[in-house]
């Protein structure tokens, strides 16, 4: 991965809470066993209203979604991430998100960052105004700018410093196989396992 | 080791560190990992991109339940077949354990894992699924992940997460006779909001909770994601060790006998603080239902459809009105007035045995109305095999409903089971979200012997309302 310091895009207001992955991105689009493709999936069920934010020719290029409290709670589908991803998205800020979805934005170099209610809410309504109205996103300082005004952001520390090293978080853990190991041998002795050939394993007939 | 007192979570957590990583996260040991078809493909992928192996395939089970049909065990769907075709592929090259379509064992990956005796107390279990929460009911640490921690998991057997903060939610009180521990959620999620307890893992306490049964404990605990939390769990008792006697993957012999003396001090100790506590006062609770298009607008099934004028808070009565502009409901609108076209029994919510038998208890001898369409999608194979043996599924068909295999179905309408139109469904599932069961779909969640009154009478119903 691409280190990643900071962002800077115009903005896609979308004042609505409670936003849940459902709605980011419809069950029957998850049916793919691709990591990509799903721009069209974005927001399927709303994608038909000409007036809809994704839709307003003006709106074309933004990169920085601004959300209502709640955003992508519910399901733990990852599609929610690739599918804003590969519409263009880079960024998500609301007042909160959904834990898992938070997770999986992180991993995927999509900053998803919470503001206080009236940081979002002025946001928003200078993005409504303005289609070109510009937010910086900036990881090493953990702030996010626009224009004169500047709020400071809580992130996850370990993904905040994977992402500005560029570091992959698989490659990171693996360096932990001792400890590890070390843990599994105390691990207690009853607890199930399933091993080729025992009871619970599945073959063929059973 | 400290003296201070602990919660069942604080242990819990600290037998499952590996290590804690310098900017904060513990490295979590998983001890079971669950996996379907949905969520792992891209996480499979990943591996063999960059050439990994699966660390421990013998602590992963793999099952196909989110995309299979329930009507047939054909897959006749070019995308679903590819995606259950990876799947196969993936745990035969990996030696994973999978149940497929058809297997005796297969079923919701969270009604399999259980009820095989996989989930004991004091593990830590994920699973690519936000419903994971439901194996907090044997006392474990579950908790849902996205694909990329699948990922990380299979290569790694460990997940890196900052602890949440811990909270208590006491039911105090009793409630009526025909109360399930789904109407206790809907009342929580209610008092304390859809995110209410966002951010934390939560210990279920009170006589109601420790009456009731495994599977209703499963019922409460999976639906504690839909209050926001990160997890859900109940401290084990009797009820649990019982249910994990003579299960294929549970302990026996001598090493029952270790275990549950181990699992005995899993519970909170006294003086233990909470980082929240939240106290639900369940005196006289009756059945509950949902309204809105989160599962925290939901009102007494006795109760009337809410004004959204009525919410103090602006943010909850914007959702309220937009819920019922989805909905198509008119505040004051009594709920047992509110016609169903389509009724919906199943789900890791409410699609074990003890379920089937409360919506069939109801349907003996009765007829679901003309024009409403049932069905019944029992959550395992086992499950299935099982309410067969007591003729569950002739009293189904008696009464007109459709007796399906197992699945996740009409909760997530991922394949054909989706709601056409503007159809409007009493489901025993856990989401009422806009779209859940079908692009233009209106869900409302209830408890199967509700679902079960409703099939019969049209419209929203208690048991006790039927002739
Ligand atoms: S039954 Fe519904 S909630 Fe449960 S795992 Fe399947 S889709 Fe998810």
């Amino acid at each position: 991965m691409e280190p990643l310091r900071s962002h800077t895009g115009r903005c896609l207001p979308l004042r609505r809470s409670n936003v849940d992955t459902d709605q980011i991105i419809p069950s029957e689009y998850c049916r793919s066993v691709r990591r990509t493709g799903y721009a069209d999936a974005l927001f399927a069920r709303w994608r038909t209203d000409p007036d809809f934010v994704l839709e307003q020719p003006e709106r074309a290029g933004a990169t920085v979604l601004l959300a209502g409290a709640h955003f992508a709670t519910g399901s733990s589908r990852e599609h929610a991430v690739w599918a804003l991803r590969d519409w263009g998205v880079a960024a998500v800020i609301a007042p909160s998100f959904g834990d898992i979805f938070c997770r999986n934005a992180l991993k995927n170099g999509l900053l998803a960052v919470a503001l206080p209610d009236r940081a979002v809410a002025s946001l928003l309504e200078r993005a409504e105004r303005d289609a070109a109205f510009e937010t910086t996103l900036d990881l090493v300082e953990c702030r996010v700018s626009a224009g004169e005004q500047s709020w400071a952001f809580d992130i996850d520390a370990r993904a905040r410093r994977l992402l500005l090293a560029g570091h992959d978080d698989i490659t990171a853990t693996l360096t932990r196989q001792d400890a590890i190991a070390r843990h599994e041998r105390t691990r207690p002795h009853w607890l199930p396992a399933l091993t080729p050939g025992s009871a619970l394993f599945p073959t063929e007939q059973s | 080791m400290s003296g201070a007192p602990a919660t069942i979570i604080d242990k819990l957590w600290r037998d499952a560190v590996v290590c804690t990583e310098p900017d904060g996260p513990d490295l979590l040991y998983v001890d079971l990992h669950l996996v379907h078809e949905a969520t792992s493909p891209q996480a499979f992928e990943g591996l063999r991109l960059s050439g990994r192996t699966v660390r421990r395939p013998d602590l992963t089970l793999a099952v196909e339940d989110h995309n299979v049909p329930t009507d047939s065990l054909t897959v006749s769907d070019a995308l679903s077949r590819e995606q259950l075709e990876a799947l196969r592929r993936n745990c035969a090259d990996h030696g994973i354990a999978l149940f497929p379509h058809g297997h005796r064992r297969q079923g919701v990956v969270h009604v399999v894992g259980p009820e095989l005796g996989l989930v004991q107390p004091g593990m830590t279990v994920v699973c690519g699924d936000s419903h994971t929460s439901t194996h907090g009911a044997f006392g474990a640490l579950a908790f849902g992940v996205g694909t990329s921690d699948v990922e990380h998991v299979l290569a790694t057997q460990t997940v890196a997460v900052q602890k949440p903060r811990t909270m208590l939610v006491e039911f105090s009180g009793s409630p009526t006779d025909g109360v399930t521990a789904k109407d206790l959620m809907l009342a929580l999620i209610t008092q304390i909001g859809a995110n209410g307890a966002h951010g934390h893992i939560v210990e279920y306490r009170g006589d109601a909770v420790r009456s009731l049964s495994m599977e209703s404990r499963m019922t409460m605990c999976n639906l504690s994601v839909e209050a926001g939390a990160r997890a859900g769990l109940i401290a084990p008792d009797e009820t649990t060790f019982a249910y994990l006697s003579d299960r294929p993957g549970s302990p026996a012999g001598p090493a029952r006998e270790e275990a549950v003396a181990h699992w005995r001090a899993l519970t909170s100790d006294p003086g233990a603080v909470f980082d929240r506590t939240v106290t639900v006062d369940v005196s006289g609770l009756t059945p509950w239902v949902t309204w809105g298009t989160n599962p925290g607008q939901a009102v007494p099934l006795a109760g009337t459809v809410p004004d959204p004028a009525a919410f103090t808070d602006p943010d909850e009565r914007a959702a309220a009105r937009r819920a019922l502009d989805y909905m198509d409901l008119a505040p004051g609108t009594p709920m047992r007035e509110i016609g169903i076209d389509t009724v919906f029994i199943g789900s890791c919510t409410n699609g074990r045995l003890d379920d089937l038998r409360a919506a069939a208890e109801v349907l003996r001898g009765r007829r679901v109305l003309d024009g409403v369409r049932v069905l019944v999608v029992p959550g395992s194979m086992d499950v299935r095999v099982r309410a067969e043996r007591e003729g569950l599924h002739e009293v189904f068909a008696d009464a007109g409903a459709e007796w399906r295999l197992p699945g996740c179905s009409m909760c997530l309408g991922m394949n054909t089971d989706r709601l056409p139109g503007r159809q409007r469904c009493a489901s025993t599932s856990n989401r009422n979200y806009e779209g859940r069961q079908g692009p233009r779909a209106r869900t409302h969640l209830v408890s199967p012997a509700i679902a079960a009154a409703t099939a019969v009478t049209g419209r929203l119903a208690l048991p006790a309302d039927l002739p």
